[in-house]
């Protein structure tokens, strides 16, 4: 199993964090979980994980965004994923279509929170592996 | 003063010269326009001229006449509705042809000016192109921020609506799958986190229904003499368990009658938001106090507590739709972060004012000012 591979993430949302971190834990995966912005950016400074999952709106509408792109500077190796409860029927489409889209928001996945566990485990080996 | 571009296309050059004289040192003021309106004229003497000019450097305004040299002023005026619809096209004609005049403002141009013309009829007519180009500026500016706004909160609600239902469906499908062991019991806290966030969607959607009830028509709007210390005590009523639960002590201090000429409804927006928070951001054991005063000019209410409080630079957002302070002491209590954004709302309809005074780890006081000034 994918023991010692360690999976940081950053979530406003108390129930969503106790719940990927138990799937997460599951899988095999070491969990280190906080609950802003602010404190994932302290993590960073002295941990690089071998994952991100961020959620999009913590302090602000993009948090997500500037963690991702705070990741990728410091750790560009590091996958990231970004995950969020905002479907597109409000007219926000967060896919990563585009070039364009990919060189700013610079994650590698984009999540939407109710996907299957089996599902979560399979994109996250992909970017794994 | 801001200068407004004007490009004249004609290939009499006795027009271009007459417009650039008169309009030089003309200006347009108007009272809703925040400065005076000059003008900075430009020439073409063709119409290829012209789309080039409109290319390189769009102008606010174009007189343009119909008979052209090479291409005509209609095919310009195709160009302009095709690539600029902001530039205000008025269309200089002879008498002659305000048929083909007539059709141009068909087709997206706003005015004409027959020619030859006064100076005097110039200036009035670019007097009414003026105010044309300010309001179209300013509808457009209007539409773009409504839409903002709008997209904003729609897709921040649906974040708000959906967290707690993905929420509630992991806590379920944990569950199902028994993962935490297969005794009920095991489950206590999930099955609990799950009803506190569906508590929390119930709130949410009452806070809904207060917005969606202050945002309809000012008509739909019941008007009477509200007595607000009947307001008030049912306000305390509704919160009591709460406070019961919490240990929290409600006094109420108010003269007999404070009566306000207002929508009842709204007056209990203001006062079970504010006595509800009260308790809820309050200590264990801790107190909350409400003030009633009515003065000549304005009535004053007041609700003080003895709660965990908040820092200046968090006090400023509170009024925003969906902001919730986040720390260690808030993190437990539900809420949608609507209901001060809705107080502040039902205020600003009867130009009213909301002030915030609170220190961390001590309390706050919220101070609500209703001005009697048209009861
Ligand atoms: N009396 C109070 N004491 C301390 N904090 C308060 C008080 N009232 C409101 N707040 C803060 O303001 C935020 C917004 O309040 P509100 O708009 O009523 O939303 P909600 O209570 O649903 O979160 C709350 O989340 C809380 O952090």
């Amino acid at each position: 199993m994918n023991t010692n591979k360690k999976i940081l993430v950053a979530d406003d949302d108390v129930d969503y964090l106790f719940q990927i971190k138990l799937h997460l834990q599951n899988m095999g995966y070491e969990v280190l979980t906080v609950e802003s912005q602010k404190e994932a950016e302290e993590v960073l400074e002295n941990t690089k994980p071998d994952l991100a999952i961020y959620d999009l709106m913590m302090e602000t509408e993009d948090s997500g965004f500037i963690l991702s792109y705070k990741t990728k500077q410091k750790y560009p190796d590091v996958p990231v994923v970004i995950a969020t409860a905002v479907a597109s029927e409000t007219g926000i489409s967060f896919g990563l279509d585009t070039k364009d889209e990919k060189r700013w928001i610079k994650a590698d996945l984009y999540l939407e929170k109710d996907i299957r566990k089996e599902q979560l485990e399979k994109e996250i080996k992909k970017l794994l592996d | 003063m801001q200068k407004l571009k004007v490009l004249v296309v004609d290939d009499e050059p006795g027009i271009c010269s007459g417009v650039k004289r008169i309009l030089g040192k003309f200006t347009v003021s108007y009272p809703f326009m925040d400065e005076d309106r000059g003008f900075e004229v430009f020439e073409a003497y063709t119409g290829e001229d012209a789309i080039e000019l409109i290319k390189k450097d769009p102008p606010d305004i174009v007189l343009l006449d119909n008979k052209l040299p090479g291409i005509q002023g209609t095919e310009v005026l195709d160009y302009i509705n095709k690539n600029h619809r902001e530039i205000v096209v008025m269309i200089i004609t002879s008498y002659a042809s305000l048929e083909l005049a007539v059709k141009a403002t068909e087709k997206g141009a706003y005015d004409f000016i027959p020619k030859p013309f006064t100076p005097q009829e110039l200036k009035s007519s670019m007097e009414k192109v003026t105010k044309h180009h300010f309001l179209q500026g300013m509808t457009q500016r209007l539409n773009k921020e409504g839409k903002e706004v709008r997209f904003q909160f729609l897709s921040v609600l649906s974040h708000e609506l959906k967290s707690p239902l993905n929420a509630v469906e992991g806590y379920l499908k944990i569950m199902e799958e028994r993962q935490a062991g297969d005794q009920i019991s095991q489950y206590d806290q999930i099955i609990e986190r799950a009803l506190q966030r569906i508590n929390g969607m119930r709130t949410l959607i009452m806070d809904l229904l207060d917005l969606t009830k202050i945002q309809s028509d000012e008509k739909e709007k019941q008007f009477e003499h509200v007595n607000l210390l009947d307001i008030t005590k049912n306000a305390i009523e509704t919160v009591s368990p709460y406070a019961i639960q919490k240990d929290v002590e409600l006094n109420l201090h108010a003269e007999e009658d404070i009566t306000f000429y207002g929508d009842p409804n709204d007056m209990e927006i203001v006062l079970n938001n504010l006595i509800s928070n009260a308790v809820k951001y309050n200590y264990k054991e801790g107190k909350v106090d409400v003030n009633l005063e009515k003065d000549i000019d304005q009535i004053t209410i007041k609700v003080s507590d003895t709660g965990i409080g908040m820092k200046q630079e968090e006090t400023s957002k509170l009024f925003n739709e969906f902001v919730r302070i986040k720390n260690e002491k808030t993190r437990n209590i539900t809420g949608s972060g609507l209901g001060l954004s809705i107080v502040k709302k039902v205020i600003n309809l009867y130009n009213g004012d909301i002030q915030i005074d609170s220190t961390p780890g001590k309390g706050s006081t919220f101070t609500v000012i209703l001005p009697l000034n048209n009861q």
